[in-house]
């Protein structure tokens, strides 16, 4: 890598990297009228004045322009050979020592796993071992295999690849900038090629999620809970380059909850969902409990489950309608309750 | 003994990420001891009391607080083999982001956090770019895009450092980052002959002693003007 640096002109790197560009304007390198020159040369101009006043170090600039190049090389040719088709956790202990209720759990991609268990439990240290990719290295001396193999190491320290995503309930969006910009400026970050297909891509996920629809030049700052969680939700989902999802609960308020979990799986994601919600917990295919630390059992949702699902889902219904409709100034009556089952006949809820 | 040198721009979570490290060291029986550089004020000292670390700290007051750091390190180095310590970590705050404490051969981290905007890479210098571990905290209260932009640009100013999100509040990845922090073979006796990685600016102008009229009449010494722009037209 060095010997290019040594050889090629700025124009030249610049053709065959064009990343380059962001490594420039990061380090504010004025690289303008320097085209014909190498990087050396370039940072050679700089008199020792200058390089005391704005902090210049020329030497570590030009060994990290080519550990950037050789990262972000490898970043882009990551996408296709990579792909995480299966998480394996292997059991540890709790946290008195005691070995984990269950053996091995495998989650395969498009597959939902929701995590419940009093709030200290060990969701958090759970968790972090999969984002570490522990090898019983953690104090729960958990193992984390990726398509059933020691995952390489480069996932613990890459700053643009981490395994995980995480989606919380306190996420707010901090920047000054509308969803347009927003979603440029990750889109680019991520080296997208086609930015304006895949900003729209997000925009119509998005609203496909929220209950009230949003635009492109919107602030993200003035955007309501539910939306800003579709936001989040369909960039996460299309944008984001974690094979693995975590989401720590989604508000009922807003946002399609249903078509949320779908749009990640979709996406090829691996999901862990902590939440106390029983819909959402219902609707995983597994759900871990957490205890002392430790993982208490793996429970497969069972047939009986999935039927009070329907169930809850009808309710749940009834009353997004409800909201739905209190929110256009319409008046509430018992003809909210009664609803169509599957089988068309008609159900009366009753509220005890 | 190892020393570790942590620093970050104020309130980005420098002691408590500290504090959380700790006592994942805790763990392994490795003792650790804390010295707390800052200017006018802190209380942290207290915080690390009450974990039962044993803490010292300095406070620069009328001096720039990273040549106070220099100034200080070699003793304060010498207080924690005194006290036995396996790790010894200093902390200090980044204050004008042109300054850094870090030495070579020293291990060096940086922590910042997620609110602090996009452009904060940008801004700060040696401090953040030659860490040896970037920290990034406060990653449960800003989006996964926002995380990711973020650490996309602290790559770009320190690509061969090693980033990390690390969860002052529930400790998520203090774990992992004391793994990195901690190496037997890394115990060093003293710092004195040792380098800063970075020099410090060289600053000093009237206001540097004790001037306060403004005005050119009473600028003296290292005096620089900003350009208007009106000395063209």
């Amino acid at each position: 890598m060095s010997n290019i640096l040594d050889t090629m002109t700025i124009r030249e790197l610049q053709e065959k990297y064009p990343f380059i560009i962001n490594y420039f304007e990061e380090n504010r390198l004025d690289v303008e009228g320097f085209e014909d020159k190498t990087f050396q040369e370039y940072l050679n101009h700089f008199t020792e004045e200058e390089k005391e006043e704005w902090a210049l170090d020329t030497r570590k600039l030009l060994e990290d322009l080519s550990s950037y190049i050789v990262q972000m090389v490898e970043f882009l040719g990551l996408e296709e050979e990579k792909k995480v088709e299966s998480l394996t956790i292997i059991a540890g202990t709790d946290k008195d020592g005691n070995k984990e209720g269950f053996e091995e759990l495998t989650i395969y991609k498009s597959e939902i796993v929701s995590i419940v268990g009093p709030t200290g439990s060990g969701k958090s240290r759970l968790l972090a071992d999969i984002e570490w990719a522990a090898q019983k290295d953690t104090p729960t001396g958990r193992t984390i295999l990726i398509n059933g193999e020691v995952p390489d190491k480069e996932w613990r320290f890459s700053s643009n690849n981490k395994l995980v995503a995480q989606l919380s309930q306190n996420m707010n969006f901090v920047m000054d900038l509308t969803v347009k910009e927003f979603l440029e400026l990750h889109a680019e970050s991520r080296m997208v090629e086609d930015v304006d297909r895949v900003v729209e891509e997000i925009i119509e996920a998005a609203n496909n999620l929220a209950g009230e629809r949003f635009s492109l030049d919107t602030p993200i700052t003035s955007l309501s809970g539910g939306q800003s969680r579709a936001l989040m939700i369909a960039d996460t989902a299309i944008l984001s380059s974690s094979p693995i999802v975590l989401i720590d609960e989604i508000e009922n308020a807003g946002i399609d909850r249903k078509k949320a979990l779908k749009l990640l799986v979709s996406s090829d994601k691996i999901v862990l969902m902590a939440t106390h919600d029983p819909i959402l917990a219902l609707m995983a295919d597994k759900r871990i409990v957490i205890k002392n630390g430790g993982i208490e059992k793996v429970i497969e949702t069972s047939k009986e489950e999935k039927r009070v699902l329907a169930e809850l889902k009808r309710m749940d219904n009834i009353i997004q309608n409800m909201r739905h409709d209190l929110r256009k100034g319409l008046t509430i009556n018992y003809g909210y309750l009664v609803t169509d089952n599957h089988k068309g006949h008609r159900n009366i809820v009753i509220l005890k | 003994m190892n020393l570790v040198t942590v620093s970050g721009p104020p309130s980005s979570g420098k002691t408590s990420v500290i504090l959380k490290v700790i006592q994942a060291l805790k763990e392994r029986d490795i003792s650790v001891g804390v010295v707390k550089f800052d200017c006018l004020y802190t209380d942290d000292d207290i915080l690390y009391q009450r974990a039962g670390v044993p803490v010292k700290k300095g406070l620069s007051g009328s001096l720039c607080p990273d040549h106070f750091f220099v100034s200080n390190i070699e003793e304060v180095v010498e207080w924690g083999i005194r006290e036995d310590l396996d790790l010894l970590i200093t902390e200090s705050a980044g204050l004008c982001n042109r300054c850094s404490p870090y030495i070579k051969d020293i291990k060096s981290v940086c922590v910042i956090d997620n609110l602090s905007g996009i452009n904060t890479p940008k801004k700060i210098g040696p401090m953040l770019k030659s860490a040896d571990i970037v920290v990034i905290t406060k990653g449960d209260i800003v989006s996964q895009a926002e995380r990711e932009v973020f650490s996309s640009r602290v790559n770009s100013v320190n690509p061969r450092a090693i980033t990390m999100h690390v969860n002052g509040l529930t400790g998520q990845g203090a774990f992992e980052l004391s793994t990195l922090l901690y190496d037997e073979s890394a115990n060093i006796e003293g710092v004195q002959g040792k380098e800063l990685r970075f020099p410090m600016p060289s600053a000093l102008c009237s206001y540097c002693l004790g001037e306060t009229r403004i005005g050119e009449a009473y600028q003296m010494g290292n005096v620089r003007k900003i350009k208007l722009g009106d000395e063209n037209e």
